[in-house]
């Protein structure tokens, strides 16, 4: 790839990119301190995840600027007009898994003032999953990587499924043992934010695919096998 | 880059105005075009892309023979307009430019009335008659979307009008002698926003009766007028297709390069 003749205008794009990035490196380190603080029961870090948020929100801000500054003054087209709506769609979601993240704080720190019950197994392996689908779309993002991107969305699956079994045996918990039921329902809210933190990770994969192939492949019934 | 025969376009057009094939012209020994197939289709507008020295403008005036009195030149392949070989010994190159109209970069109103530069044409191809020429003059005029501005002061002088009016009143002598295609090379490269804004508009009418190819150096003017864009490169047409797609997805990374600015 060719550089542009117009530097100004390379540097801005980069700076777009770079930021798309450290934006998603906030919201995976995000999504990684909440679920810490929930397994450790650690209301410090909770309190600390929630107030780091707002760095998220900046950073949305600044990219969604920065990105309508390019499109007024440039008249981007094709690669560069592709990258800049990637970059305005991407940040929407990621500013979503970063208040999904704040959400796993607050129920954390619920949690951490009542009894623990047991069933939290499978929370930290979902948020796994979700973390390394968002790791993968993002780096899918960074080298323009359109089969990275497809496995991130054929790996949604998985986590819907795990959200899926966990609903069921919180379901039976709590038909146990009533008195669980207010926590038992935070650990599913949990679980429900991890599943749509995978959902916001496929989005991310499917602009990332519109980027690099100008094609969409979203709102289909089952991701395409191949592009 | 192997680009020979597999630009041949047919670019989803139902009915091809003019089918160009194996389009070759040398400048004595400099090669200006090199083996060009394009289809342009009827009452469309096609947009001829690509920097200075591609071909573009040397293409366009093989639509209408304006090339055949340059020295040197050697015009290669066929070119035909509704099915039939303009360079056939049988076509008129008068009739023909009459049927395929220009209007150039910078305007050039003959230094006479309004009136008489739109009745210039009809008169040379023998028309007399003063009610049928005032006819024209008016349609023509009202065509060019410049009639409202100039229509009580006809037989003043085209010289008087703005740089945007007179461009205008460009394409209005074009019209006045009922052209099928107009080519139109910058059209709107002299002009200031407003008077581009306004031939912009005129090209979205003219083209339910008329058949256009811009040559423009402007690509948000490519993409704003033309339902498809051919994108020329030394010589050779690199890519053609749907507008939309050459400015947001093109198949070739040459087009990709120049329309996003990466010029080397």
């Amino acid at each position: 790839m060719r550089l542009h003749t117009d530097r100004t205008y390379e540097l801005q794009l980069e700076k777009l990119r770079s930021s798309v990035l450290e934006m998603g490196g906030l919201v995976e380190d995000q999504i990684a301190q909440a679920m810490r603080a929930l397994t450790t029961r650690d209301r410090d870090l909770a309190q600390a995840t929630i107030a780091r948020d707002h760095m998220v929100n900046r950073l949305d801000v600044e990219i969604d600027d920065l990105a309508i500054k390019l499109l007024a003054l440039h008249q981007p087209a094709a690669r560069d007009l592709r990258l800049i709506t990637t970059a305005l769609k991407v940040t929407t979601d990621l500013e979503r898994i970063g208040d999904l993240a704040e959400h796993i704080a607050e129920r954390a720190q619920e949690l951490a003032v009542e009894l623990p019950i047991k069933p939290t197994i499978d929370l930290p392996r979902m948020a796994d999953l979700a973390r390394g689908m968002l790791h993968r779309s993002l780096d899918a993002f960074v080298r323009e990587d359109e089969k990275l991107a497809l496995a991130v969305c054929s790996a949604d699956d998985t986590i819907d499924q795990l959200h899926e079994q966990l609903f069921c045996d919180l379901i039976s918990f709590m038909a146990d043992d009533p008195r669980t039921v207010s926590r038992a329902m935070r650990l599913l809210f949990v679980s429900k934010y991890l599943e749509r933190v995978g959902d916001h990770a496929t989005n991310i994969a499917e602009m990332v695919i519109f980027m690099v192939k100008g094609r969409s492949i979203r709102h289909l019934d089952r991701p395409p096998r191949d592009l | 880059m192997d680009m020979a025969s597999s630009t041949l376009a047919t670019a989803e057009v139902s009915s091809a105005k003019i089918v160009v094939r194996d389009l070759t012209v040398r400048y004595g020994s400099t090669l200006a075009l090199d083996r060009v197939a394009l289809d342009v289709g009827d009452r469309q507008v096609t947009a001829l892309i690509g920097p200075s020295g591609c071909g573009k403008s040397t293409f366009l005036r093989c639509l209408n023979r304006m090339n055949d009195h340059i020295r040197n030149i050697r015009i290669d392949g066929s070119v035909s307009l509704d099915g039939v070989s303009i360079y056939d010994a049988a076509v008129d190159p008068v009739e023909l430019r009459r049927r395929v109209g220009m209007v150039f970069q910078k305007s050039n109103p003959f230094p006479k009335s309004i009136f008489d530069n739109v009745a210039f044409g009809p008169r040379v191809h023998g028309l007399r008659d003063r009610v049928e020429l005032r006819e024209i003059v008016e349609r023509s005029l009202r065509q060019a979307a410049l009639w409202d501005e100039v229509k009580d002061r006809l037989d003043r002088s085209a010289l008087d009008l703005s740089g945007g009016q007179q461009q205008r009143l460009c394409i209005a002598r074009a019209l006045a002698v009922e052209p099928d295609v107009l080519l139109m090379d910058e059209p709107a490269s002299a002009l200031d926003p407003i008077a581009t804004a306004k031939i912009e508009e005129l090209i979205h009418e003219l083209k339910t009766q008329y058949t256009i190819v811009i040559v423009t150096h402007n690509m948000q003017q490519a993409a704003r007028v033309s339902d498809t864009t051919a994108y020329f490169y030394l010589g050779r047409l690199v890519e053609v297709g749907p507008t939309e797609q050459i400015f947001t997805n093109p198949s070739r990374p040459e087009t990709e390069d120049y329309v996003t600015g990466r010029f080397g």
